[in-house]
Formats: C-alpha cells, sequence, structure tokens
C-alpha cells in the first residue's frame, strides 16, 4: 500500500486531536473548580473533535458518507456553546467555583442578567 | 502508519479513562455533566479515528447522532438536575 501524502496528513490531524483529547482529560481531573473544569474540556469537544473529523474526513476522501462528517462538526460547533453557557451560568449562580482564581468577575459589576 | 493509529488509540483510550475517574468522583452534579461531555468528545473522537483507520463509513452516522443526543442530554440535565447539597469543604453551596 502506498501512503500518500494526504494520508500522512490525515494521520498527523488524527493525532494531533487524540493529544488534545488527552490534555483535556488530565485537565478535567487535575482543575480545581467547576469553570476550570469547563475550560480545559472545550479543547476535545471543538478543536480536537474538528481535527479528528478532519483527518477522517481526507482520509475517506471520496465516500458519500464524508457528508457526515461535515454534519457532525457543524453540530457540534453549534450546540457547544449553548452547553456552556448553561452549563457556567448554573456553576456561577451555585457558586460552584473557587473566588480566589478569579481575577475579575464581569457579572459582579455590570449584573446578572 | 499503522503505529499513528495505534499511538491515537492508546491516548484515546487512556483519556477516556481519565475522563471517566472524574464522572464517578466529580464532588458535584455540574463536574460530572462536564466531565460527560468531554467523555462524550471522546467517544467522537475514537470513533472518527475508528473510521480513518479502518476506511469503514457506517459508523460516521453514529457520530452525527451521538453530537445531537449529547446536546439534548446535557440541557436536560442542566435544566431538570436538583441542587447539590451542602458541602462541607468550606465552598459555598
Amino acid at each position: 500500500m502506498s501512503t500518500g501524502i494526504l494520508d500522512v496528513l490525515a494521520a498527523a490531524l488524527v493525532l494531533g486531536g487524540s493529544v488534545l483529547a488527552l490534555t483535556a482529560a488530565i485537565g478535567v481531573v487535575r482543575f480545581p473548580d467547576t469553570l476550570s473544569r469547563m475550560h480545559a474540556a472545550t479543547k476535545p469537544q471543538v478543536l480536537g473533535l474538528l481535527l479528528v473529523l478532519a483527518g477522517a474526513a481526507i482520509r475517506l476522501r471520496g465516500h458519500a458518507d464524508v457528508g457526515m462528517l461535515i454534519l457532525a462538526g457543524l453540530f457540534t460547533i453549534i450546540t457547544a456553546p449553548v452547553v456552556a453557557n448553561r452549563v457556567g451560568q448554573l456553576a456561577y449562580r451555585e457558586q460552584s467555583f473557587r473566588d480566589d482564581l478569579l481575577t475579575k468577575d464581569e457579572i459582579i459589576e455590570f449584573g446578572d442578567d | 502508519m499503522n503505529t499513528v493509529w495505534t499511538i491515537s488509540a492508546v491516548l484515546l483510550t487512556a483519556a477516556a479513562a481519565i475522563t471517566m475517574f472524574r464522572l464517578l468522583a466529580g464532588p458535584g452534579t455540574l463536574d460530572r455533566l462536564v466531565a460527560l461531555d468531554t467523555f462524550v468528545a471522546v467517544t467522537m473522537c475514537a470513533i472518527g479515528t475508528w473510521a480513518a483507520f479502518s476506511l469503514d463509513t457506517t459508523v460516521t452516522y453514529s457520530l452525527t447522532a451521538l453530537a445531537l443526543i449529547s446536546f439534548v442530554g446535557s440541557v436536560s440535565v442542566a435544566r431538570f438536575r436538583v441542587r447539590d447539597k451542602d458541602r462541607s469543604d468550606g465552598r459555598r453551596p
């Protein structure tokens, strides 16, 4: 099997996505409060997944099902901010974060709408 | 080239295992929700890696399904969950 330059690119993208997933998992376990964990969890959710999907799409080039990969990436991009907004708002309201780790609290300055 | 796929699979398995620790141990509901989101993302990465490795496109439909189902699940938990009780570690509830 001859390995084309596109296959190498696809493998590199998938590997990058996997590394991001691992670092995010370590962050989710190691970080001290909910907001920091959300910050760490965003990496595989959007960037890592998009890297893996791009790699898979390059490797599966020509198949009709590549559209499904693009659709999955699109749905993830659309839905991730909604979930993050809800969870972040709840975490802030229930004070499940550490005050001493915040450098700026704009909700207190400008009000919680 | 097989080495790269194997390394990716090992990294993703380690990520899933580590995330599962937070999912089981997380002190609050929101921590578990964040961990579950991460876990689903890792699972989607794994499915994409499998599709890229095996050139098998039948699994790509489950990627789209997972993307939508995890959104519905996370929003439902955030909407309908019960507040956590007071914790004893000094933080406010």
